[in-house]
């Protein structure tokens, strides 16, 4: 770290231009960090064990899936408070399906996820084609889900679920490199044991962000962008690889990947893409940047509003079944207030209320400072109490955060 | 005659630009004093520093008001003082009455309760002093901008105003509202009432005031008796060159005709029995300007929207043809595809995102143009963002620039890159140049005379007929909802039309 911070230094006042403008992205990061660092100190290490990073990655998973749903839908200038119970509801679902009716685990996933697709469906379309406000008709929705899912279990917790309905939560990838190989690897490390898989992926993950980040500059430079400054990149990108390899470490120390890592982490891929690279992401934050402009621009801004819904739908489906493949049993309770910590999520992540700013990045960075608060606070043997306080404050103290900073720069 | 306010060597500096440049003002009691310069020379900044915005110490120099020397902090220090000023962008709430915005803030109330026989009573007043006939209790949203701007300065004459600041009052307004507005300053100066109006347009200068003070870049330029002054000598002192001619030359060249509507009719969205466009037909030939005149609410807008993808009104009929085959301009996106622009009069609202850049809205509305199976090419974009800024001379320092950070002009310029990168066949602006300044209005005509010449066909949508005269080869007048008259170029004149609408 001090090498790099060196060279930072070096920079002048191009990097502080440069930093003013994008404090919000740097900032999201360092916090996230130094909430890590301070749990760590605070917990004696417990927050880092490798068992612990893992559970942080299952306990957190389906709320960055559906964070990543929220975002879009707060970007195009809408909420849904209904996500909390729909994903209960789906859990239900799939937990009468498979449970009570014996249903293959494969079709109950598929039915699970059009049924959250059709639930997504039916709320968008007040909102998108009715102009019926967002809040009220997934306030509706809330209430709705909320008894359909008891409805639905009559009150009582269903379950266990079949492993391979299981797996989908807590199954880990399995190594490529037989133990009889990893073993004697580790030793030379002074481990029990690694899983060179994980290793490798970490590795590979890191490889390919260094690459993408190197064609994007030179991509850049070639159209004459004036991009992020060169040592800044490389700080960033040594500090982001660094977590990487960390996290990939302490992960491989345990029982390598979850299955859901993999799930989470593809999507999260995917919506960035989505979001910043494609016609269509461009047009969800057209829509929520200026509605009446981006339609009379040509943008089927209705159908866009009811696609983020169905989409949404989809994901809080797939988090549902997550969730209740984690618990291995689907209860009444299930998903009961979620919705607030996705959201959250996605205001802390940098996504303003009125629509059309906001990333991926930040929505699940921003989940993941929810998650590791929660965590950490957990081991420390906070109360509820105090945990629900401090996170309001956290919340608010983003939000404040981001309007200081567009005051400071108008 | 005493002077009732002097501004003297005020300098206002923001981080890295001077806005004012110890900028002199001195308007005498019971005058009309215009001020006079391009956007961005500094009029706006300087009315703020007279009302307090920025309060006293963030500028040097000293303000001389009413025999005093004013330090004003808020806003609330100047009209305690009778400094009123209206804005361009009005602050009214549009949910709310006329009567309650007037006396927003000073209700007529008795301990706490309101007073509404009262309030009723004295915006009617107000009302019929402004020439605006809308009852009071009619909500703000459902009247247009130009209504608004009368409601506006009714709420000022409800307060006891010695000084009334109008920043480009009629910029929204129709030629003869514009009238009944200056006539209104011209009464208000005989009750006593001291007037400061900003303006681009030099006929109504000319019309009102009795001083003018010309800024250009932060600094005062010239202060000029209005009596024999001519529009020549203002342009030259703001633009700081001679604009001999206003419009740039342009040798008509039309084509075969693209662009044909036959009886066009368009109910209101929201009063089912009310027709508001009634069996509009016209043409428009490839290469050819032609102008659209008429008063506000006389259902210009309404057409270019109804024509656009429906994006107004119910009950659409009638026939569009492209090219003499009938084409489906029901939604937008068929309508651009079809080769239809459309610039709205409202680009603040309508036609940027302002949060946005530069570059994102130029390609807004053909991002196929720079995307390959729906993933965009952002090296693609920079390029065609900066072909159109080079093309349009738009001044930003960058293609990122947020839009909302670019001058009127400029902004104007990016809405009709957005337009120009659809490569539409049929252009139709409305109120291309709106708010605008004269330097800034010269580039986008030579814009427009540029696309004729590439043989596009041109509909522009215009409330100063000055502008129409000067740029169109054939001008429709229209008049409630009908068109009532087709005039070709030499034969137009404002009188021509003026007496096609009234005798209607």
């Amino acid at each position: 770290m001090t090498m790099q911070s060196v060279e930072t230094s070096t920079g002048g006042g191009e990097i502080r231009a440069y930093l003013k403008a994008h404090m919000r992205d740097y900032g999201l990061l360092l916090a996230l960090i130094a909430i890590m660092v301070f749990f760590q100190l605070v917990t004696g290490g417990t927050l880092m064990r490798p068992v612990n990073i893992t559970n942080l990655f299952l306990q957190n998973s389906y709320i960055i899936i559906m964070a990543l749903g929220m975002l879009i839908v707060i970007v195009s200038g809408n909420i849904d408070l209904s996500v909390g119970s729909v994903m209960g509801f789906v859990g239900a679902f799939a937990a009468v399906m498979i449970v009570e009716l014996h249903m293959p685990v494969s079709l109950t996933i598929a039915a699970s996820l059009l049924m959250g697709a059709a639930i997504g469906a039916a709320q968008g379309y007040w909102i998108a084609y009715w102009k019926i406000p967002s809040f009220i008709v997934t306030l509706a929705g809330m209430l709705v889900f909320r008894g359909a899912s008891l409805w639905l279990l009559d009150g009582q917790s269903v379950g266990p679920f079949p492993p391979s309905f299981q797996l989908m939560s807590t199954g880990f990838i399995p190594d490529i490199v037989p133990d009889t190989l990893s073993q004697p690897l580790a030793a030379i490390f002074g481990l029990v044991k690694i899983n060179v898989l994980c290793m490798g992926f970490g590795i590979a993950a890191s490889v390919a962000l260094v690459w993408m980040g190197l064609r994007a500059r030179a991509r850049e430079a070639a159209y004459g962008i004036v991009g992020e400054p060169v040592n800044f990149f490389w700080l960033r990108t040594l500090v982001v690889i660094g977590a990487i390899l960390f996290l990939c470490f302490k992960l491989a120390t345990f029982r390598g990947l979850p299955n859901v890592f993999i799930s989470m982490g593809l999507l999260t891929v995917l919506y960035a893409f989505v979001t910043q690279n494609t016609t269509i992401g461009r047009r969800i934050y057209a829509l929520g940047g200026n509605e009446k402009a981006a339609k009379l621009s040509g943008i089927k801004t209705e159908r866009l509003t009811f696609l983020a819904f169905v989409n949404m739908g989809v994901l809080a489906a797939f988090a549902g079944l997550i969730f209740a493949a984690r618990l291995n049993t689907a209860t009444p309770k299930g998903g009961y207030g979620l919705e607030l910590d996705v959201i959250a999520a996605v205001f802390i992540g940098g996504a303003s209320a009125s629509g059309g700013t906001g990333k991926v990045i930040g929505a699940v960075v921003g989940a993941f400072i929810m998650g590791v608060m929660n965590n950490g606070m957990s081991i420390m043997g906070i109360g509820i109490d105090y945990q629900q306080m401090i996170k309001g404050l956290v919340l608010l103290s983003a939000v404040i955060f981001d309007v200081y900073n567009k005051r400071k720069q108008a | 005659m005493t002077t009732i306010l002097e501004m003297r060597d005020i300098t206002k500096e923001f981080p890295g630009v001077k806005a004012l440049d110890r900028v002199n003002l001195s308007v005498a009691k019971g005058e009309i004093h215009a001020i006079c310069g391009e956007n961005g020379a500094g009029k706006s900044t300087l009315m703020k520093v007279l009302s307090g915005v920025y309060p006293a110490g963030s500028y040097d120099g000293e303000i001389h008001y009413d025999g005093d020397l004013a330090q004003f902090r808020t806003l609330n220090d100047s009209e305690a003082r009778g400094i009123v000023i209206i804005h361009q962008e009005l602050a009214l709430i549009p949910q709310l009455s006329i009567a309650e915005n007037i006396f927003l803030g000073n209700e007529r109330a008795r301990n706490g309760v309101i007073d509404w026989n009262e309030t009723y009573r004295r915006t009617e007043e107000l009302l019929r002093k402004v020439g605006l006939r809308e009852s009071p209790g009619t909500i703000v949203d459902t009247i247009g901008v130009g209504k608004q701007q009368l409601v506006e300065i009714a709420k000022a004459l409800s307060k006891d105003v010695k000084l009334l600041i109008l920043d480009e009052p009629t910029a929204a307004l129709q030629e003869n509202d514009s009238r009944k507005l200056l006539d209104l300053m011209l009464e208000l100066k005989a009750q006593g009432v001291t007037s400061i109006i900003i303006s681009h347009k030099l006929n109504e200068v000319r019309y009102v005031a009795d001083t003018v003070t010309v800024i250009r870049d932060g600094t005062t330029v010239s202060r000029l008796d209005a009596k024999g002054l001519s529009e020549d000598k203002i342009v030259h002192d703001m633009v700081g060159r001679d604009m001999s001619n206003r419009y740039p030359e342009r040798i008509p060249a039309p084509g075969e005709t693209v662009l044909e509507v036959r009886d066009w009719s368009v109910w209101h969205p929201d009063q089912a029995e009310r027709k508001v466009i009634d069996a509009v037909s016209f043409h428009v030939r490839a290469g050819e300007v032609v102008g659209i005149a008429g008063l506000m609410g006389s259902g210009r807008t309404e057409l270019a929207m109804s024509l656009f993808g429906r994006s107004w009104g119910r009950n659409i009929s009638g026939e569009a043809l492209l090219h003499g085959k009938p084409v489906d301009l029901s939604t937008v996106s068929g309508a651009i595809a079809a080769g239809m622009a459309y610039v709205t009069e409202d680009r603040k609202h309508l036609g940027l995102i302002l949060e946005e850049s530069i570059r994102f809205n130029t390609t807004l509305s053909n991002l196929k143009g720079v995307s390959a199976g729906g993933v965009l090419n952002e090296g693609e974009e920079t390029r065609v963002a900066e072909r159109y800024r080079a093309q349009m001379a738009t001044r930003t320092p960058s293609v990122m620039q947020k839009v909302g950070n670019l001058s009127g002009g400029n902004q104007q310029k990016v809405v009709l890159a957005k337009w120009l990168f659809t490569e539409p066949e049929v252009l139709i602006l409305d109120e291309p140049t709106r708010g605008i300044d004269v330097g800034a209005k010269y580039e986008i005509y030579t814009i427009i005379n540029a696309l004729a010449a590439q043989g596009k066909a041109v509909i522009m949508i215009s409330s100063e007929m000055p502008e129409l005269l000067g740029m169109c080869d054939r001008i429709y007048v229209m008049n409630e909802g009908a068109f009532v008259g087709e005039l070709a170029a030499a034969e137009a004149s404002q009188e021509r039309i003026m007496s096609l609408i009234v005798t209607e």
